[in-house]
């Protein structure tokens, strides 16, 4: 077994109090746990604060653009399924820019585990709401407050039937550490929206605020009815722990092509190039 | 090329016979559904295997029904190149078809009409008791397969084993329902319809027919390709389709895509994990994607994008073609950062260009392009099959571990560093979008910048050693030299030839790569030559302008064609008139 000091200690560029040193320590025992070494696994990420932590901890790393994160993890996945692929992308990257992807990415159902660092604000870009950010919020480009309703990912997931839908807080750090594991050991797409507070921009949802709010699910997750119920909780109440869960085959494990050895690894049969050509005779 | 001549009147049918030498050329039109489209494969297909040449352009719009879309069909005993603009005959399905190209007709010329329509009794008129021959219009397009290929004299063998084949999944019932009709069609044209004969089958056989798409999908599967990432777009779906039909025998993950950006994000993701990776898209999915493309530009990630051009822009023309992305494709994605472009000019091109590309791509790093267009994409050909044992082995990544724990992806000691894939050893491979340093991880330093900045501009060199020069063709110093790129140079062969034939000292460049050039390649050629021509189907002349910024030289005459349709031998010629007048 393995502990955190695998994966390094690296200087960040995150402010003194963040959410992120905690997901970043969380992750690293949550792969620590399960004996999964730095090679074993790919980070991928998009741009903001927290698409940054492909630099903080020892990883095969993939940082891409904003908003794009899932995209090239799907694919790494698709062409690699012995890899263990995490992604790991801010509120703004996932559910604003990328939010397209994120919807496609719960209907493909690659065997990948998404962690989002949700803290209701732009970090990177200093203070503009988020996909997230409530309604009435006061952030720097909204000086008469939010008008626009906030997207509610769980609850998006769990319409969708994503396979596994989890909601945590990076101050209840057993909490996080067990979600992520569960997240990671799930043969599917699996949410996990981390709720990791920003201490610079967001002066609303702080750690007091989810502390005081974020309470362990008592639902059957398999009832999907129950779990809309659930996940749609956000407010004086936030819900957490596995709201969804619903076992079906990846889309890596059903594609033929992705069977047995990773791509790269194959020869091309230029006997069967030799066929298909001929069939145009 | 030698003019074509019709020996007989159509007129005249106690002969029955119609010579044409070398070449003949047909049209057909009529509305979309009416499956002229599998008219013109199936006939294609069988002069083919007949051991004559083929040229099928299609004309269509952008709708699954109604409207009106024509087949210009190419027949001769060697290899013919580029679309005609006149024909022997005209295979008219709606009455409207007759409108629009009798005028095209060459003088004879013969056309097919339905016999229900009544037309004025017209020279070559040839009216086809469709409403007979096919009781229902389902079966129309066979009855004019029938018809074609009794007057033509081509075995009824050549379109049954094909119709067996086609409809085989349809059932018993279809299939001897077409037998039925095709024979009734054939016997009908033997006894009513003249003999139009084709060009004597000279070549060796064994030739293929096939479109410049399918062949871009031979040539990436040839290549190795693992994996796809698109999203549906005309004309380059049928890059996805082909590698789709493959997939599962090939060990090909072809992904159609929630959008183009996703599409070319998951190709560099799955070209990180060491699968090669092709993208197909047009104008205006490309569009989309330019963030991607300097994505595999700053991460140093190759990648294959098949860019099919269509008219914009916006969504322009859809199923027509042009030339107008060559800048689009070339400064594509912000900041700066070495690229190739290929610009196939042929049907042999598009397959060997693209495997090309793949080992481009692995041996600079970074984004390699396949700029085609409609016309290439969908014209099927008749083509030699190609060369597969002859192929230079495509470039690896390093599939090595060696000292994981000094890996650094981005070593800076060469300007292409070792490309390990994730998972293969220890080595952790770190791909960033940010400016980073060897590790690949994000930096700020400004020393750090430049040096890596050079380096990946290092690559040039990589790129500069396998550039194709352009194809010379024609009379040293000539008086006129045409210059053309992609598809442009199939027409600009034949007018050369023409040109000569007519006595005009001429010759053509042809550009198969349009980037990186080498000046030395093709300078002495621009400066021994009288006048200067452009041709190419855009309206301003942006190879020109490419040639002008790289190398000072201005072509100062232009044939540009926007229209959406394809350059063509008559277009070019008619368009040089005044340009010959002043030589």
């Amino acid at each position: 077994m393995n502990d955190t000091k695998t994966y390094g200690e690296f200087k960040t560029s995150w402010c003194p109090g963040c959410g992120n040193h905690d997901v970043l320590v969380a992750v690293k025992e949550a792969l620590a746990g399960q004996g999964i070494l730095p090679h074993q696994f790919v980070m991928v990420s998009g741009i903001g604060q927290a698409a940054k932590i492909v630099h903080y901890l020892k990883c095969n790393g993939f940082n891409g653009l904003h908003g794009r994160a899932l995209s090239p993890a799907q694919a790494v996945k698709l062409a690699n399924p012995e890899m263990t692929v995490l992604v790991e992308s801010g509120d703004g990257c996932t559910y604003g820019e990328g939010g397209n992807h994120f919807l496609a990415a719960i209907r493909r159902n690659v065997n990948i585990t998404l962690i989002v660092h949700d803290n209701q604000i732009y970090g990177l870009t200093k203070g503009q709401s988020s996909p997230t950010t409530m309604t009435g919020h006061v952030t720097k480009n909204n000086p008469l407050g939010v008008v626009d309703q906030p997207f509610n990912p769980v609850a998006v997931a769990v319409a969708m039937r994503a396979g596994f839908v989890a909601r945590t807080f990076s101050g209840f750090h057993e909490h996080a550490v067990k979600t992520i594991v569960e997240a990671m050991r799930y043969p599917g797409f699996a949410l996990v929206d981390l709720h990791s507070p920003c201490i610079s921009f967001n002066k609303l949802n702080t750690f007091a605020w989810y502390k005081a709010r974020c309470k362990e699910v008592s639902h059957d997750p398999g009832d999907w009815a129950a779990a809309m119920t659930v996940a749609s909780t956000f407010g004086e109440e936030i819900p957490i722990g596995v709201l969804f869960r619903e076992e079906r085959p990846s889309k890596d494990a059903q594609l033929p092509q992705c069977a047995g050895e990773a791509l790269y690894r194959k020869t091309v049969d230029m006997e069967a190039v030799k066929r298909h050509m001929l069939a145009y005779a | 090329m030698v003019e074509i001549h019709v020996a007989e009147s159509p007129r005249s049918w106690e002969t029955k016979e119609i010579f044409v030498h070398e070449e003949l050329h047909l049209i057909m039109g009529g509305e979309a559904g009416q499956g002229l489209d599998t008219v013109s494969g199936l006939l294609g297909k069988a002069v083919v295997r007949s051991g004559r040449h083929l040229l099928a352009a299609q004309h269509v719009m952008s709708r699954v029904r109604g409207g009106h879309n024509n087949f210009r069909v190419r027949i001769g005993s060697r290899p013919v190149q580029g679309p005609p603009d006149t024909f022997h005959l005209l295979a008219a399905m709606s009455r409207e078809s007759v409108e629009l190209h009798k005028d095209k007709l060459k003088s004879p010329g013969v056309i097919l009409a339905d016999a229900a329509w009544e037309l004025p009794d017209t020279p070559g008129l040839v009216a086809i008791p469709f409403a007979e021959l096919a009781a229902r219009p389902v079966f129309r397009g066979v009855a004019l397969l029938g018809v074609l290929g009794a007057m033509f004299g081509l075995e009824a063998s050549l379109f049954e084993e094909q119709l067996s084949e086609q409809f085989k999944a349809k059932g018993d019932e279809i299939v001897s329902s077409n037998l039925r009709v095709l024979a009734a069609a054939m016997k009908w044209a033997a006894d009513n319809a003249p003999r139009l004969p084709l060009p004597p089958a000279e070549g060796p056989g064994g030739l293929l027919t096939m479109d410049g798409n399918q062949a871009i999908v031979l040539g990436a599967l040839a290549a190795g390709v693992r994996f796809c990432g698109y999203y549906p777009m005309s004309p380059a779906t049928s890059i996805a389709e082909g590698l789709v039909h493959a997939a599962v025998e090939m060990g090909v993950v072809v992904e159609q895509a929630e959008d183009e950006i996703a599409a070319a994000n998951m190709a560099l993701g799955a070209s990180y994990a060491g699968a090669r990776s092709i993208v197909p898209t047009s104008g205006g999915g490309f569009a989309l994607m330019t963030e991607a493309v300097s994505l595999a530009g700053v991460s140093e990630t190759p990648v294959v994008f098949a860019v099919v051009q269509r008219p914009g822009p916006a969504t322009g023309l859809a199923t027509r073609t042009e030339q107008a992305d060559l800048e689009l494709v070339l400064y594509a994605g912000h900041g700066e950062f070495p690229r190739a472009i290929l610009a196939p000019a042929t049907l042999e091109d598009c397959f060997y260009l693209t495997h090309k590309a793949f080992d481009l791509a692995e041996k600079s790093q970074g984004p390699v392009f396949v700029l085609s267009d409609q016309y290439l994409a969908s014209a099927a050909r008749s083509v030699a099959p190609f060369d597969l044992d002859g192929l230079a082995p495509i470039t690896n990544p390093d599939l090595g571990d060696t000292d994981p724990g000094n890996y650094r992806r981005y070593n800076w000691d060469e300007p292409i560093s070792a490309r390990r894939i994730p998972g293969h050893g220890e080595s952790l491979v770190l791909a960033d979008s940010h400016e980073h340093d060897e590790v690949g991880h994000i930096i700020e330093d400004g020393g750090i910048r430049v040096r890596m900045q050079d380096k990946r501009q290092a690559k040039m060199a990589t790129l500069l050693a396998e550039v194709l020069p352009p194809e010379f063709s024609g009379d040293e110093e000539p008086d006129l030299l045409l210059v053309g790129w992609g598809s442009s140079c199939e027409v600009l062969r034949e007018v050369t030839a023409q040109l000569r034939d007519n006595g005009t000292r001429a010759a053509c460049l042809c550009f198969t790569q349009v980037w990186p050039l080498l000046p030395d390649t093709f300078m002495p050629r621009l400066e021994a030559a009288g006048t200067v021509v452009a041709v190419e189907g855009n309206s301003t002349a942006q190879f020109a302008g490419l040639l002008r910024k790289t190398t000072g030289f201005h072509i100062q005459d232009t044939v540009l064609r926007y229209d959406g349709r394809t350059l063509t031998t008559g277009f070019v010629m008619e368009r040089l008139r005044p340009i010959l007048e002043a030589l």
